[in-house]
Parts: C-alpha cells; structure tokens; sequence
C-alpha cells in the first residue's frame, strides 16, 4: 500500500531509485552504462507509443461520443460497452482494406506523405511532462524542439497534397501550408511571452514555474492562451480552421486519394495532433501536472481532456473560415496582439 | 456537355487551371457539374453542366393518362412534391373548368407550406454542412421529421407524397392531423429562432455570406430568377400573393424580402418564410370548415382542346405546368418550369471573382434540387 502510494505521489523519486538499483546491477554485470540508458530509452518510447495509440483510440471515440451529446443523439453504442470498441473496429476495417495507389501518384512521396505527418506528432511527446518525473527527456531546449517538430508535418501534408496528382488535393495541401506557417507566428510569440515568465526553455521549469493555482500562465497571460489555443486548433486543421480537409468545398483536400492504412495515419495523426496541442496548452499555462489530492499523471489527463473537450466545443459549433478570412485574422489581428502581449510583458516583468 | 472544358481552355493564361467541380461533390447537391476556371483560389469562369440524371419525364407523361400523371411530378422535385403536385392539378382543374371545394383548398394549402417549412429545413442544413458546420443539420432534421411524419399519416408516403388529386383529395386529413400542427406551431417559431443563433447569426456565417455572391435586380429578372433568390434582391414577387390560388388570397403574410441580394440576405429570405408559413398554418386551422374534399371529376379525364398554365410558388421560386392538350386522354405536351434550372443559369454571373468556398456558399444559396433540373 504504502509502496503504491509513493509510486503514484513521488514518481520522480521512485524512478530515481529504480534507475539507480538498475545502473547497479547492470555495473556488476560488467557492462558499459551506455547500453543500459539506450535499453531504457526503449523502453520509455515503447510506453508512450502505446500510451497514445490507446489515447488515439479512445479520444476518437470520445469526439464522436462528443459530437453525438452536441447534436442530440446517441454517437457509437453498439460495439462493446457503450460503444467503446467502436474506433477499433474501424481500425481493424481500416487496415483489412485493399490499399488503393491511384495510377498517376508519385509512387515514393504519396507513400512516404502519412508517415512524414504521423512521425513528427509522435516525436514531440518525448518532451511533454505526463506528471512528476514523467517527462520521456527534459531537453534544455524543450519548448524549441516541440516547435521546430511540429512544423514538420506540414511537409508531411504538402507531399500529400502534391503527391496524389488531384487538384484538390493540391489545393489543400497548399492551403494546410499557408495555414500553418502563418499561424505558427503568434503561436510562438505567445510562447515566447510565457518563457519570460517562466525564465527557461525546459518543460520542466515551466511547470515548476506554476507550482500554484495563482501562479498558473494562464492567469498571468489570458490573452496569451487565448491566442496559443486559437493557433494551435489552426495548427492542427480543426473546425473552424479545416480548410486543408475542407468536406463541402475540396472533397477531403490532402487526403481524398488516401484509403485503408495511410489514411489511418492521417486519421490517428489528426487526433494525435489534438491531443498534443491540449497537453502543450496544458503544460504551457494550466500547471502542467501539479494538483491537489490526485496523482499527477491524473491531473495532466484531467487537465488535457478538458481543454480537449472545449476544442471539440468549437469543432462542432462553428462553420468553416474562408480562406482569405483565415490568413487576414493571422495576419492582422492575432499577430499584432501577441507582439503586444509579448512587448507587455517584457516590460511588466522588467519592472516588477 | 463534354467540350465544357476546351470551352474553358480558350484564352487560358497559363497561370490558371480548370477544375471539374462534380458531378460527384459534397456540395453539389446532387449530380450537377460545374467547370470552373481557376487562378489558385480565384474563381475565373463558371459553367455549370447539366444533364447527368435526366429522365425524360417531360416524355414520358405524354404516354400517361391525366390522373396517372400525378406522381411524376413529385419525383421531380422531391423536396416539395405537394408544391408539384399542386401546380399540375390546378392547370388540369383550369383545363377542366372545376370549381375545388372550400375544404379541399385549404388541405392543400396546409399541405403546401407544411411542405415549404420542410424543403427550407432540409435547405438549412445542407447550407450548414456547406458552409463547415456539422451541427445544425441534426436540429433541424429533429423538426422536418415531426413534418415528415404528420405528412406520412395524411399520404402515406415521406418524400414522395402523391398527395393530391385533380379536384381535391381522395382521403381527408386523419383525426390526429390537426393537434399534431398545433403542437408543431406552438414550438416551432423558438426553434427558428435557435437555428438563426446557431448558424445564421454567427460570426463566420455573416462574415462568409455577407457581400457575397451579389445578385442584383435586373439580372436576376432577365435570367428567370425566382423564389427566395429573387426576393433576397429585393424584389416582391410572391406568386402566392400576386396571383394567388388555392385560396391564398384568405390568409394574411408578408413576401420576405432582402435588401442587398447578397447570399446572406437570400439566407435570412429562408429563415423568415418559415415563420411566415408557420401564420399560414395557423390561420388555416381556423379556416378550415368541414365539408366536401372532392369535387365533381369525370370518371375519364378527357379535356377540350386547348392550352393551359398554371404556376404555383414553390419553396425554390416558380414552379409552372404547361399543358397542351388535343381532346384525348392524354395530353399532348407537358413543360414543366422547374425554378431550380432558372436559378441556377445565374451562377455564372455571381460567382465570378470569389473563392472556392465562395462558390459552394453560393450555390448553396441558390437552393438547388437537381432532379428538378434535368427533369
């Protein structure tokens, strides 16, 4: 019990020993400590890939369980209980389909296009903090990495868009790219506001930083999350910013010549995407994993699906942006004001 | 049909392209083609093609007996088929010389803008499943059903009603018809009033409709323009109040007008017809006298020889029957006027110059019914 205890409430510590024993009895093996960190490395990116492969399942679930309580019906309630097999069932359809490679594609970069989307928004979950000493590797540079990956992906989409020879996706691609590079601009500057305050770049720190509920980011810097979530909800093409997927005017954009496996790339990296986006809002400005009573990993989650949900809110509520309208609110009014917040709070911090 | 695109292809900068918007779209509604001229975004030239479902009904009633005529005409715009069916009796009544009963005109008008609400409704949420927003379609299907059922106990059917007869009906309205409208009536203005704060008066809506796709008077006039389209221009042109039939002339509402002719004034047309519709049919139950529902019709339809029009206003603008007949049980020719055909030779003249997405709000605006087209 009270071994349990101490795993759930000083992870860190816990794991801390753990390493230790291990460095130990691997050293009186005769080994060189390298392997050992490498065989652990492994083992923590296994964790999390299977982490969130079964968060992926469950938050699609979640969505159209969502979606159905907005639009006044039931959602999935027929496979397992409640419905909650439903995304695997979908998963397992998705991957016993025939893999269709249109004609005329560019055979190597339409291959290669799911995959350049998917890799990236798994690679930034090695610096997001799940709780107390649950941060796969706090990088110095941490919050710089998560930027710089999740830019990549537009190449990912942009290949895609290229690739499948079809003008509309073309034309989604080539939107997903102009979206993208323009709204990772107030994203970063209202990142850049917050590690002023927090005074470093690792997530860790940032965390430590809001170590209570009044020093959360998100009370200090309001106008700051607000521009952070409306980004990053352009960043990972969701409703009202789905312009690069477009249904009622390009088909599906990017991915209408995708089927079966490659198109459940792009399906799980959009909710991967959104899962991410919510972990880093949460890291950012809502406390990251500290909380009372709970576990930290506990809160985290807790945190996330919060601010989950509240995307989705908005995904099922509002119509689709225009194109130029999409580029004109980047442009004109988001960046403008996160320059000011961040010229705000230079000077705010300097005098206080 | 095919050499739409080398149409296109003439004159083509090379910095543009040609994209082949259907015939299977999401937002098309239906079969219809569109061959647009494109700079990136930019809409260049629009030609819209049509055809892909064509049955040749026009043809085919030619081979049918008067009475046997009747569900044709629900089949080609199945979203208002009383609207149809109303406009093919009346001409063969004209043709015929009969007097409907008090009764009977009333069921048809109850019928008729029953009918409107439930082409408007379906109308609302295709628009919002244009325009990006996934939700409206639900709330507004949760009230066409209650309509589609009422109208399912009168006729049997739900789309295709086949609900009237030349010179009245062939069954009454069931007993339960007429608490099922008042409960209807007694909510249904508060759920117009959520869908307009759901998807009309948001932001990105008015931003995304407002000054878009301008129609303006005149051209809408010379291209046949009819229905809300028209009235968003501006124009009081409501069949239902200038010629009016099947005892319109008793009931007491306004012709919804717009002020720009912009999608989103054609939009706001929409949503105040229903609540126009809805004073109709509250009026009509007290209208409503008991009494004959059918007149007296020949056993064999065989009208003199002549020619007749009859137009009624349907949910997408004027729908006309022309018939011409020679004396024999069949009739010699029958033009059918869809309103969606008209409405739809205008999109060249309003697109031009807008986006993509543009277009689809556009064409939704139009409130299209493909069938209806091709006939």
């Amino acid at each position: 019990m009270e071994l349990i205890k101490e795993l759930l409430f000083n992870t860190d510590k816990k794991l801390a020993e753990f390493y230790l024993w291990a460095k130990n009895l691997w050293l009186s093996f005769g080994l060189h400590p390298v392997f050992l960190d490498i065989i652990i490395q492994l083992l923590v990116v296994i964790a999390v890939a299977a982490f969130l492969v079964f968060n992926a399942l469950f938050i699609i679930y979640y969505d159209r369980k969502v979606a159905a309580k907005f639009q006044v019906r039931y959602g999935p309630n027929r496979v397992g209980y409640k419905g909650i097999l439903q995304t695997v069932a979908d998963t397992i359809k998705l991957l016993i389909k025939e893999d269709i490679n249109p004609d005329k594609v560019d055979k190597v970069i339409f291959v290669l296009a799911p995959f350049l989307v998917f890799i990236p928004a798994f690679m930034v979950f090695l610096v997001i903090p799940f709780g107390k000493g649950l941060i796969p590797a706090d990088l110095n540079i941490g919050i710089l990495y998560v930027l710089a990956i999740t830019g990549l992906s537009v190449i990912g989409i942009l290949s895609a868009g290229w690739a499948s020879n079809n003008k509309y996706s073309l034309i989604g691609g080539l939107r997903s790219a102009a979206q993208i590079v323009s709204y990772e601009i107030p994203m970063v500057l209202a990142i850049l506001a917050i590690l002023i305050l927090a005074g470093s770049l690792k997530m860790g720190d940032i965390v430590n930083a809001q170590s209570s509920i009044s020093k959360w980011f998100i009370f200090l810097q309001p106008v700051g999350f607000l521009i952070f979530l409306i980004a990053g909800n352009a960043e990972i093409n969701r409703a009202p910013f789905d312009l690069p997927e477009a249904e009622s005017e390009l088909v599906s954009g990017f991915i209408t010549e995708y089927s079966a496996l490659k198109f459940a790339f792009f399906f799980l990296a959009e909710y991967t995407n959104l899962f991410l986006t919510s972990a880093i809002a949460t890291t950012l400005f809502l406390g990251g994993w500290q909380g009372p009573f709970l576990p930290s990993f506990v809160w985290f989650i807790i945190k996330v699906y919060l601010v989950v949900t509240f995307l989705m809110w908005i995904r099922w509520t509002f119509p689709r942006i225009r194109v130029d309208q999409l580029m004109e609110f980047s442009w004109k009014y988001l960046i403008p004001i996160a320059f000011l917040n961040l010229i705000i709070t230079a000077i705010v911090v300097k005098i206080v | 049909m095919a050499d739409i695109p080398l149409q296109l292809e003439k004159g083509r900068e090379t910095d543009e392209y040609i994209l082949s918007m259907g015939p299977q779209h999401p937002s098309t509604h239906g079969v219809l083609r569109v061959v647009l001229k494109l700079d990136g975004e930019v809409v260049k030239d629009a030609i819209p093609d049509v055809g892909y479902i064509h049955t040749g009904i026009e043809k085919l009633l030619e081979n049918r007996k008067y009475d046997q005529i009747i569900p044709y005409t629900d089949r080609t715009d199945y979203l208002s088929a009383v609207n149809n069916n109303l406009a093919y009796c009346l001409a063969v009544e004209k043709l015929l010389g009969i007097e409907v009963p008090e009764r009977a005109k009333i069921i048809r008008v109850i019928l008729a803008e029953l009918n409107r609400i439930m082409s408007h409704l379906l109308w609302y949420s295709a628009y919002g499943m244009d325009m990006g927003a996934l939700t409206p379609i639900i709330y507004a299907f949760r009230e066409r059903e209650e309509i589609i059922d009422m109208m399912e106990a009168m006729t049997g059917g739900r789309l295709t009603h086949n609900a009237l007869r030349i010179g009245g009906f062939k069954y009454d309205l069931p007993s339960d018809f007429i608490p099922k409208l008042k409960k209807f009536i007694s909510h249904f203005n508060d759920r117009v009033d959520e869908y307009e704060a759901l998807l009309i008066n948001n932001v990105i809506f008015t931003s995304r409709t407002k000054g878009i796709g301008i129609l303006k008077k005149e051209i809408g006039i010379n291209y046949g323009v009819t229905g809300p389209s028209l009235r968003g221009s501006d124009v009081v042109y409501d069949l239902r109040k200038i010629e009016p039939y099947s005892g319109y002339e008793k009931f007491d509402f306004q012709v919804c007008t717009g002020k720009n002719g912009d999608t989103w004034d054609r939009c706001i047309v929409r949503m105040n017809e229903m609540r126009e519709s809805l004073k109709i049919l509250t009026q009509s139950i007290d209208l409503l006298k008991e009494g004959e529902i059918m007149a007296k019709v020949p056993k064999i339809i065989k009208p003199a020889p002549g020619e007749v029009y009859a137009a009624v206003e349907g949910p997408r603008g004027e729908v006309g029957v022309y018939i011409v007949s020679d004396g024999s049980e069949k009739p010699y020719r029958i033009k059918l006027r869809s309103p969606s055909f008209s409405n739809l030779s205008v999109l060249k003249e309003i697109v031009v110059g807008y986006k993509i997405a543009d277009i689809v709000a556009i064409m939704g605006s139009l409130d299209l019914v493909i069938p209806e087209i091709d006939r």
